[in-house]
């Protein structure tokens, strides 16, 4: 098990220093520079537009700059934005726990709800339910997420007003931010009403990032248990007269888990391009949107520093995914 | 209290906590987006601007809904006959906010206006370079050349010194990067060495004491009880920040927002049919325009610029991009906008006529491109869109346009470098005086490469007039010379001037008193809420 | 292309392979339906000046302060059937251009993505050492940013356009690709066949192309469409954040985009665009699964 953690540490560095090396070039690579784009109208002269270059450092030789980020990033200081001058690390950290709490909600959503209607209709494959529920995660693994979360909004929250339109807490309420998880603030704060609140302001976002993976871990726990349900063991389970619901339940699903923890895992990343959608259309404030604005600003040091810190944490979970599938699955480990 | 999914629970839950933060009257503006920092010396944009506006006062500024001039932190000032030296004269007894560790000991003073553009203006200055040290407006507005000096004369009263005699210089103090700030909080900032947070907590003497702050979520402000206008009548006011205009215009209809800017001017009429809604409109101080680069043939040729402007149907556009919201520009100064010739005649929508004016100018088959800009700017809600149908309308005279477009700050470098045959843009005005949009846009200095006259067009006689204006006083002889430079315009036609924008305020019919302001600002200084 | 893929697929039975995957989508009723979509788009594509009342970017300026309602709803003009867009033109002609475009975009990323990707896989699998270790790396890479925000910055720099989109689009997909021809690679390389055509004096080149490469056809060709479908979905993504195609070109996630804020004023407009990328997109989706069942003996009953 050591070595194995060892090998999968060992291919991590290398892809680590890559995805530095490659947000450093692809960002330079896009025309414009940061001066520019925030003139405007109005434009700026030539030397005037040198010199605040000069300021941000942007004038020194590329592989200057890149070192010095590298440096930078060894100690942990991803530096500085060139749009608020603010500290990305802080930018970042005030925004991610919008998005966590989002994905978090969104994955928790898709695995109540995908898992056992992957079961169910593996379990009574060919009935109707087993149709419907294929039918439906494949139409909402196909939708275009933006549009269904427009379409949400209109219905439920324009037309039945039964849900907040956007955002994560309404404008009356005021909640000191504490660990900027809003349901945890939302708690520890004496504002009534606010935990409520922003439980609502949580459902049709978590519903619109949710639909992806929902689809997706129905259909492959749906396969991952037909598969199972088709191996000798649980033939040799049924013939010894074991309840169905004992052979689902504790034999059956407990190996098709594997492949579908796996799934949730890679979903991760996934999530996070679902996000940048999910944020734009319900004005979230998280990690994605302020990317894509980053990308519109020509902010480098944010760009760089905010895809760093996401492609990290992509890569740490599915390196946890690895982990957790050697332990569930010990035919891997062996393997290696 | 909206009701909801949980509301019943929520209304339940209110009921315990009772009179909690509910007696505070709270009034909620859903902005497009978050600020770069709160300190408009330094800013560029609009967002930002309006961020910073409920914290400070300048010397003086612009009254409410108007681009005329009023006393503010300073009461008075006198201009010297020949137009050099302006004497304010500052109001007593007004208050820098107090917020956390921050008490202010002393009144505003002449200390405070100094520090302030020293800040701005001397590169030894402690301040110069923090927060990137960029004061884009400052110099835009050509200050640092136009100032010799700033004295102060006694602890109320402070003297500037200019250069040359400059008519527009007064309207220029009122413009959002001379806002004043507090020497004392920039002083003890400097000291706790983090002199940036001057620019990201703001200490200022406005109507609204800043309050706190999170990214792309909202901005919350109290109401200043020392204000020296009198306290406002909301006690908080919230920017709610949400980019995306049909979330803002849901949010209002469901009663989320009180104010929202930029509709979409499709939706403006079903916003004015809703009975909980107002629509206010002002005239917007912009222009948006089609150049045409003169220096590329066959634009260089008069007839051929004319025929363009008969060729495209301005009604058209007019009811299509900009839903009615806009007026037809036939000047490139917006109307409201004093010495505007409305004795010009624009041209005629009339294709037949384009087509014979082509063939007078031996141009047939005329490729050309057309460039739309890639964002929405408050003169043009949808460039194109605009494009599109401009398209539409040379096809009719045989004229064959390819539609391109680039991120937004590379499109106006391009066009700035002449690199366009036919390109749209436009322009809003800073100050409210005419030399702000024909001195810049369309002077021969401003038509070097990378200059923003993007017709590139330089014609002797227009530009003489301007600079004889510009350095008149008197408004009456600048108007003459104005309404000649717009008739060299007109029949010169280096632009097919387009529209100016109508600015549309949606709101909450329980909002009151809120004025729209020509420049563009959103200021809620002396709005109300109703319960 | 499937005619010849399929058929070398070593699969010794009696009925011939084509025959067979045929046989089993036939009796898959949603892969069928799929299909049928897809042969309807391909046709509607090829047809669709003759389809489409007018031209896509033709404007009537009759309904261009207010777009035209469709004709089942007070105040349409009954020459437009599905309504007019924001600059008043025919919304069913756009649609049926659409149609050209989705397809297009469909092909043209998995073209790209599909040819790098084997590329990829087959240096990595066949070379192992170095070279494995630097591709797989580099896929690693591309696969730890989200494949969105690299599309956006890879456009970002492209410039905005639709072929760039496409190039960016394209760019994310090739490690699925790289990876699933490497592990193909890795199961049949040790095989008899490979070892027998070795002995008998194939060369690298040869090997990879003519022996290893039909037999790990089937993964491919099942994610090739499955990416025919996400690569619609994300090309209409990069439209809608305003990165994608350009004026006046009728590509269903740029209409989206543009019409988005008709969202309450001309619901149609936004409608209509959204359920043509989602029935597209199911269309493949459906075939791609049919297809997986039809070539992966595993899941056959």
């Amino acid at each position: 098990m050591l070595r194995f953690i060892v090998t999968r540490l060992g291919m991590v560095i290398p892809t680590f220093l890559g995805i530095i090396f490659l947000t450093f070039i692809l960002i330079r690579l896009v025309p414009g520079d940061p001066v520019e784009v925030r003139v405007g109208e109005r434009g700026i002269s030539p030397e005037r537009h040198a010199e605040l270059i000069h300021q941000m450092g942007l004038d020194r030789p590329l592989y200057v700059q890149f070192f010095d980020y590298v440096g930078g990033v060894l100690k942990g200081d991803l530096g500085v934005s060139v749009i608020t001058q603010r500290p990305v690390m802080t930018e970042f950290l005030t925004l991610f726990p919008a998005t966590v709490e989002l994905a978090f909600f969104a994955m928790l959503f898709a695995t109540l709800v995908g898992l056992p209607a992957g079961v169910l209709a593996a379990v009574r494959r060919g009935s109707v339910y087993d149709h419907a529920v294929m039918g439906t995660s494949l139409t909402g693994y196909s939708m275009p997420i933006f549009w269904w979360g427009l379409l949400l909004i209109l219905f439920f929250s324009v037309k039945l007003g039964w849900t907040p339109v956007a955002k994560r807490l309404s404008d009356d309420y005021f909640v000191d931010e504490v660990t900027g998880f809003m349901l945890i603030d939302t708690l520890l704060s004496d504002e009534k009403g606010s935990f409520l609140d922003a439980l609502e302001h949580l459902i049709l976002p978590t519903i619109v990032l949710g639909t992806v993976p929902l689809a997706v871990i129905a259909r492959m726990t749906r396969s991952a248990m037909l598969e199972v349900l088709g191996e000798d063991y649980i033939r040799t389970a049924r013939a010894k007269g074991l309840s169905a619901y004992r052979i689902v339940a504790v034999h059956a699903l407990r190996n098709a888990l594997v492949p579908v923890v796996t799934v949730i895992g890679l979903q991760v990343g996934t999530l996070m391009g679902g996000a940048i959608l999910t944020e734009s259309v319900f004005s979230w404030p998280g990690i994605g949107k302020w990317l894509v604005e980053s990308i519109g600003r020509r902010d480098y040091p944010a760009l760089q520093g905010g895809v760093l810190v996401i492609a990290t944490l992509v890569m740490a979970i599915n390196l946890a995914v690895d982990l957790l599938y050697g332990v569930l699955n010990p035919r891997i480990r062996h393997k290696r | 209290m909206k009701r909801r999914l949980l509301g019943a629970v929520a209304a339940a839950a209110l009921a315990f906590g009772l009179a909690n933060a509910a007696s505070a009257k709270t009034l909620v503006y859903c902005s497009e987006g978050s600020p770069e920092n709160f300190n408009p010396q330094i800013n560029t944009t609009g967002t930002s601007f309006d961020t910073a506006y409920p914290v400070f006062n300048r010397l003086v500024e612009f009254k409410p809904g108007t681009t005329e001039i009023m006393p503010s932190l300073a009461e008075s000032w006198d201009v010297s006959d020949d137009g050099i030296t302006y004497t304010f004269h500052l109001r007593k007894g007004v208050k820098f906010h107090a917020r956390g560790s921050f008490t202010p000991s002393r009144d505003f003073n002449a200390d405070d206006v100094i520090a302030t553009f020293n800040r701005m203006w001397k590169a030894d200055d402690p301040y110069s370079k923090v927060s990137g040290g960029a004061y884009d407006y400052f110099n835009d507005m050509g200050m640092p050349d136009l100032i010799k000096s700033i004295d102060k004369v006694d602890e109320n009263t402070v003297r500037f010194t200019l250069t040359k005699p400059e008519a527009p210089f007064i309207a220029n103090l009122g413009m959002d990067f001379a806002a004043i700030h507090s020497k004392e909080y920039m002083d003890a900032m400097m000291k706790a060495g983090t002199p940036e947070k001057v620019d990201q907590e703001p200490i200022g003497t406005g109507p609204f004491i800043w309050a706190n702050y999170k990214k792309d979520d909202r901005i919350i402000y109290n109401a200043n009880v020392n204000y020296f206008r009198g306290k406002q009548p909301i006690d908080r006011l919230v920017f709610s920040i949400t980019p995306d205009q049909a979330t803002r215009e849901a949010r209002l209809e469901a009663g989320e927002c009180d104010v929202i800017p930029y509709p979409n001017p499709a939706d403006i009429a079903k916003l004015k049919a809703n009975p909980n809604l107002q629509v206010l409109e002002q005239e917007g101080l912009n222009v948006g325009y089609l150049a045409m680069n003169v220096k590329k043939p066959p634009f260089d040729n008069v007839k051929v610029r004319q025929a363009i402007n008969m060729a495209i149907d301005k009604q058209a556009i007019l009811a299509a991009v900009y839903q009615g919201a806009g007026k037809a520009a036939k000047n490139p100064i917006p109307p409201t906008i004093w010495s505007y010739d409305d004795s010009i005649q624009p041209y005629p929508y009339d294709p037949e006529k384009a087509k014979a004016l082509l063939a007078e100018a031996g141009v047939s088959n005329l490729q050309t491109d057309l460039w739309y800009m890639p964002v929405q700017r408050p003169y043009n809600p949808d460039a194109k869109k605009m494009a599109e149908l401009m398209q539409a309308d040379l096809a009719k005279i045989g004229v064959t346009a390819e539609l391109k477009t680039f991120e937004w700050g590379e499109y106006r470098k391009r066009l700035q470098a002449g690199e366009h045959q036919m390109g749209m843009l436009g322009w809003t005005g800073d100050n409210g005086d005419p030399d702000n949009f024909m001195g810049v846009l369309l002077s021969c200095g401003s038509a070097r490469e990378g200059g923003q006259n993007v017709a590139k067009w330089c014609n002797e006689d227009f530009t003489k007039l301007i600079d004889e204006a510009k350095a008149t006083s008197d408004v009456e002889k600048r108007t003459a010379l104005y309404k000649q430079a717009q008739e060299i315009f007109h029949d010169q036609a280096p632009w097919v001037p387009i529209a100016h924008s109508l600015v549309s305020m949606p709101m909450s019919k329980k909002v009151m008193g809120y004025k729209v302001h020509p420049l563009g600002t959103h200021i809620f200084e002396g709005v109300d809420i109703e319960e | 292309m499937t005619d010849t893929t399929l058929s070398a697929t070593p699969v010794t039975q009696t009925i011939s392979p084509t025959k067979e995957v045929w046989l089993s989508l036939k009796a898959n009723k949603g892969a069928l339906g799929g299909l049928i979509v897809i042969v309807a788009l391909v046709l509607a594509a090829v047809f669709a000046d003759f389809i489409a009342p007018y031209h896509y970017a033709e404007v009537f300026k009759e309904c261009v302060a207010q777009p035209c309602p469709p004709i089942w709803q007070e105040g349409a003009d009954p020459r437009f059937v599905l309504g007019t867009d924001a600059v008043g033109r025919d919304l069913w002609s756009r649609l049926v251009h659409g149609a050209r475009y989705s397809l297009f975009i469909g092909t043209i990323v998995v073209t790209i993505s599909l040819a790098a990707g084997i590329l990829f896989g087959l240096l990595s699998g066949f070379f192992r050492g170095t070279v494995d270790i630097i591709i797989m790396r580099l896929m690693d890479i591309i696969l730890s940013i989200p494949s969105l925000l690299l599309a956006l910055a890879i456009v970002a720099i492209l410039g905005s356009g639709l072929l760039n989109a496409m190039i960016a689009v394209a760019i994310t997909y090739i490690p699925h690709y790289a990876r699933l021809a490497r592990a193909a690679v890795l199961t049949e390389l040790p095989k008899d066949y490979v070892t027998a055509s070795r002995v008998a004096g194939a060369g690298t080149l040869r090997l990879m192309l003519s022996v290893v490469l039909p037999n790990c056809l089937a993964p491919l060709i099942v994610q090739a469409t499955l990416s025919f479908s996400t690569a619609i979905l994300d090309a209409a993504a990069l439209g809608f954040l305003g990165y994608g195609a350009q004026a006046p070109t009728p590509e269903w996630g740029t209409m989206l985009a543009d019409a988005r804020n008709l969202i309450r004023s001309a619901p149609w407009v936004v409608t209509f665009p959204g359920i043509a990328i989602l029935v597209t997109v199911l269309a493949f989706n459906l075939l791609g699964d049919g297809l997986r069942d039809a070539l992966d003996p595993k899941l056959k009953r």
